[in-house]
């Protein structure tokens, strides 16, 4: 009746990936706050970092590569994050007009 | 004594307004001194409780939906015919401007979140599992608790009229209009706090039909051979679960400006009662095209089915609708053109908004080309089905007239857009579930409805339809404006209007000469003893009339597009039986046990929607808190299923004559 | 319904885990679906608080108000309950019941203290003035890191009640599949936070 449990002796993944999710937010805070960047530039930068604690959160924790039949769930959070972006990137492009206005 | 009783009545429930809310007090208490009795007369409660009230049958469930569609279709009916006798001639004083207010308010979120909505939900439903060969939803119980949501958001929604007052800033609710400061009273509450009732089970049944389409169907169906009408639904079900959580937000921020003194949307302290229109469009446009591509999917059944012929296009159709899910999200500033958000961002969408004409119009010539050379057969449910295709077209080509930005700033908000988007929501979503419901009405009661009342039915409501609304593209040329509550006598506006509000009689005679039908067919059926009544092509006609409760003795195996017809008509092959169901692959079924539970955190919700119309956090959060309890408790729920065991198959199967 | 869906396709492969097994993985499923719908709704809240960020009427701004020290423990404590809750998925894969039960509690702690830190923080702001009503920017902050904060509430709730279930009844298949969705939840909240902190309060300190 069992999948079978796993054998690995040690969490190497789930230890990584807590590594690095710390590093990646040090990381953040370092470029914020004692690098002398432009805000466009720290902005970026920081985004870019964001999308990668996401990953390790997907990949590492959350199992997100076991299926059964196609891959329907990620295809699902693409689209998700596509429609996040519209959203997003459109109020913003939309109401950017007011500062036009007033 | 009395005269604090009084006081309460004026306060609550708007006794001073006139005989028209005393009227309707009496009518309602009557209405549900009626029901109980009768209930009670004839000793139903159990009945009702165990067979409808706690069930977790997509089939019964499906027919719930209906039958509230058709009550909230009979009440935003009677608002469109008030609005019609309000407008019926120049300067007339029936309602005053704050009751016409209110009532286009109520017309348009009933037709839309309690008509079009669950009349879908339900045709989905029922057709659903029987088209793909599955014994019930992905989760049953779920899908039971969407229903309830819907049905106490609907009631909470429609209890406004008689307590506290309706909401009166139109189904789009614009702010600053509905803000705290510029609409007191509890009306916009109820549209907001019902709203969100009701959205929070749209998105479960958006979840709910996704992963019953992608996970549970019979062994063969591969995506590409499924019935049109189901890839109907699960692009349906993907624009929903994408925008509806934007709805949920848009009202909870709008709610939080109400209740909890947010600024979001006032005008002052650095609000932007603009952003509402961009949120709110957000998920009001990919909502036109949830009440929409269902209604696509029905035609294409039944266009197919009667012509005789195979879908023309299956892959052009499945195509565009995924394209047009997709674009119906990047169209939503056609709504708002003339705020002023300048001019790239209305080219922009000026454009994408354009787009979405192609895909559609593919699928049109898609049913076109299925009837050319077909065998035609005039049936109620086709003849909505023909009507649809020029009637839309002239929604359609509007659309896209309004889609030009420049132009729009002269149609925007006039009743050239009324009726833009009547022809597209009678001609292509009312039309196609009233063709729907004549097409599986035999699939859910076992008796085919009268077809010559529903000819009548549909040549009534179809020309009084074009009779309403095509004068208004006229009248909107003419400069006449929307929700303008009465207009002077020497504009010429006179005799157009008269017009329509002749035509909106009509449709409700089509209305009351459908429902005629439907009584008359229950009361002289005429059986459909085959489960097959139209030839169909589809699973859900190989299986008996009405469907089992386990749908399917032996789930079947598909071969390809139109599985039915392809086991009735078979190529080379013997002929396989198709009706008879082998009794050696018969074995004990597995199936959801009722629940009451979702009835009850339904209650709840609405108990706590109530709490929080009128701020009364006393009962609002201890509703709340039943809520979450509920939910906890279904998750200590373990046993929730029961067999039907092989004799009672067999013996429910003998009976339909399948063995 | 494990037969009718068993009767329905192909039985779950044998190399997946325990927790896909019966209808575990049409739940799985429906809960990554559900996921995405929660990312359409976190990211309504982000577009929202984006567009009014500027909007403080006069009132503090997000670089006057924020603390560093403050939201970067927040930040830290999640992180490392998804960890610790990651690990929890990872002893109930090994079927060790009692190995769930302590990163499980652990996971809980540090969700608690999270919150209680959110709690005093809002509540500083609201001490100080900077309440929901203040300016729009405000509304929009509290609207969001709010949301996010009810989640982890509810969140701390659903763990605790999947614990007494995995305690009472062991791991068996449908115990396995709760405790992986709420792990999945629990994570996803993790990933809404990396933006809050990242959207909200780093950006917030340098614009
Ligand atoms: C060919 C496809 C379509 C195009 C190009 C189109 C275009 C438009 C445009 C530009 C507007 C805004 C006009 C204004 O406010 O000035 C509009 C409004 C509207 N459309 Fe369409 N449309 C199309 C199809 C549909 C469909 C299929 C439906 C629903 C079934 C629909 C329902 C609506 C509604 C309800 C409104 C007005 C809502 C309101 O302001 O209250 N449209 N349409
Ligand atoms: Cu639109």
């Amino acid at each position: 009746m069992s999948g079978q449990p796993s054998h690995e002796g040690f969490p190497w993944k789930h230890v990584i990936g807590f590594v690095l999710s710390i590093l990646l937010t040090v990381m953040a805070l370092w470029l914020v706050f004692s690098m002398q960047l432009p805000v466009s530039t720290e902005i970026v930068s920081i985004l870019v970092l964001a999308v990668f604690q996401v990953l390790i959160q997907l990949l590492l924790f959350m199992h997100l590569t076991e299926r059964d039949g196609p891959a329907y769930h990620v295809i699902s959070l693409i689209f998700g994050a596509f429609i996040a972006f519209t959203i997003v990137g459109g109020s913003i492009w939309i109401m950017a007009f007011r500062s036009m206005v007033s | 004594m009395l005269h604090s009783l009084l006081q309460l009545g004026d306060k609550y429930f708007m006794w001073n307004e006139g005989p028209m809310i005393w009227t309707s007090d009496v009518l309602i208490v009557l209405t549900s001194l009626g029901i109980i009795g009768v209930l009670t007369y004839l000793k139903r409660w159990n009945w009702l409780w165990k067979e409808w009230l706690t069930t977790v049958d997509h089939k019964k469930i499906g027919i719930m939906y209906i039958i509230a569609a058709f009550a909230m279709f009979f009440r935003g009916g009677m608002d469109g015919l008030i609005i019609r006798a309000q407008l019926a001639v120049p300067n007339n004083q029936f309602l005053n401007a704050e009751h016409y207010d209110q009532v286009f308010t109520t017309h348009g979120t009933i037709m839309i979140l309690f008509m079009a909505m669950p009349f879908i939900i339900g045709l989905m439903n029922i057709a659903v599992p029987l088209q793909i060969g599955a014994r019930d939803v992905a989760f049953p119980y779920l899908n039971a608790l969407s229903f309830w949501l819907f049905f106490f958001a609907a009631l909470l929604f429609n209890i406004s009229f008689v307590i506290g007052g309706s909401p009166d800033a139109g189904w789009t609710s614009y702010a600053p209009l509905a803000g705290p400061f510029y609409d007191t009273g509890v009306g916009e509450n109820y549209y907001l706090i019902s709203l969100q009732i009701t959205g929070i089970g749209t998105i479960a049944t958006g979840i709910n039909f996704l992963v019953t389409i992608l996970k549970m169907r019979a062994p063969g169906m591969t995506l590409m051979k499924m019935p049109m009408f189901t890839w109907s639904i699960l692009v349906t079900s993907i624009i929903i679960i994408f925008a509806f959580p934007v709805l949920t937000v848009t009202l909870a921020l709008l709610m939080f400006d109400r209740l909890f003194g947010a600024q979001f949307f006032s005008v002052t302290h650095g609000g932007l009662p603009m952003m509402w229109a961009n949120l709110f469009w957000i998920w009001g446009h990919p909502e036109v095209y949830i009440v929409i591509l269902p209604a696509f999917g029905v035609f294409s059944e039944v266009v197919s089915t009667f012509s005789h012929k195979r879908l023309f296009g299956y892959k052009a159709m499945v195509v565009s609708m995924v394209a047009i899910a997709i674009l119906s999200f990047t169209t939503w500033v056609h709504h708002f053109f003339t705020m002023g958000a300048g001019a790239s961002v209305n080219s922009f969408f000026s454009f994408s908004t354009m787009l979405i004409a192609v895909p559609t119009g593919v699928k049109m010539f898609n049913w076109l080309f299925t009837m050319y050379k077909g065998r035609i057969q005039f049936t109620t449910s086709m003849l909505w089905a023909l009507a649809f295709i020029p009637n839309f077209l002239i929604g359609g080509l509007t659309g896209v007239m309004l889609a030009v930005a420049p132009a729009d700033y002269q149609y925007h908000n006039s009743y050239f857009l009324v009726a833009h988007f009547h022809y597209v929501l009678i001609a292509g979503t009312v039309f196609g579930v009233f063709s729907g419901l004549y097409y599986w009405w035999p699939k859910m009661f076992g008796h085919i409805l009268n077809e010559k009342i529903g000819k009548w039915a549909f040549w009534i409501f179809m020309i009084s339809f074009n009779m309403t609304f095509m004068p208004m593209y006229f009248l909107g040329l003419m400069g006449m404006t929307r929700r303008m509550y009465t207009y002077p006598a020497g504009l010429g506006w006179g005799p157009l209007n008269m017009i329509e509000t002749i035509g909106a009689l009509g449709m409700g005679l089509g209305f009351v000469v459908m429902v005629y039908d439907i009584v008359y067919s229950i009361r002289h059926p005429e059986k459909d003893l085959t489960g097959d009544p139209w030839d169909g092509r589809t699973l859900e006609w190989s299986i008996p009339s009405p469907a089992p409760e386990y749908n399917f003795a032996v789930i079947p195996e598909v071969k390809g597009i139109d599985a039915y017809w392809m086991m009735k008509h078979p190529k080379g092959q013997e002929p396989e039986p198709t009706k008879a169901v082998d009794k050696s692959k018969i074995r004990p079924i597995h199936m959801p046990n009722n629940s009451y539970r979702p009835f009850i955190i339904s209650v709840a919700f609405f108990v706590a929607g109530f709490g929080f119309i009128w701020q009364w956090y006393w009962l609002g959060i201890p509703g709340l808190i039943v809520v979450v309890i509920g939910l906890f408790l279904r998750s200590f729920e373990y046993d929730d299923e029961h067999f039907i065991s092989t004799e009672e198959i067999v013996q429910t199967e003998t009976a339909a004559g399948r063995l | 319904m494990s037969v009718h869906m068993e009767s329905l396709h192909e039985p779950t492969t044998s190399s997946l885990p325990l927790e896909y097994q019966e209808d575990g993985n049409l739940k799985i499923f429906g809960f990554w679906v559900f996921l995405a719908a929660e990312v359409v709704l976190f990211s309504t809240l982000f577009a929202t608080y984006l567009v009014f960020h500027g909007n403080v009427a006069g009132g503090p701004t997000s670089q006057q108000l924020f603390d560093i020290r403050g939201f970067t423990i927040e930040t830290f404590l999640l992180l490392t309950s998804s960890f610790t809750m990651g690990l929890g998925t990872y002893e109930m894969r090994r079927q060790n019941t009692k190995g769930v039960v302590v990163w499980v509690l652990i996971t809980v702690l540090l969700g608690l203290g999270f919150l209680g830190m959110e709690i005093s923080e809002f509540s500083h702001y609201v001490s100080i003035g900077a309440n929901i009503s203040r300016s729009a920017f405000l509304s929009a902050f509290f609207v969001l890191v709010g949301t996010h904060g009810s989640h982890v509430t509810l969140g701390i709730f659903w763990i605790l009640s999947i614990l007494v279930q995995v305690m009472r009844k062991g791991i068996t298949p449908k115990t396995a599949r709760k405790l992986f969705v709420v792990g999945l939840y629990w994570h996803f909240l993790d990933v809404v936070w990396v933006f809050i902190f990242t959207v909200v309060y780093l950006t917030g300190k340098v614009m």
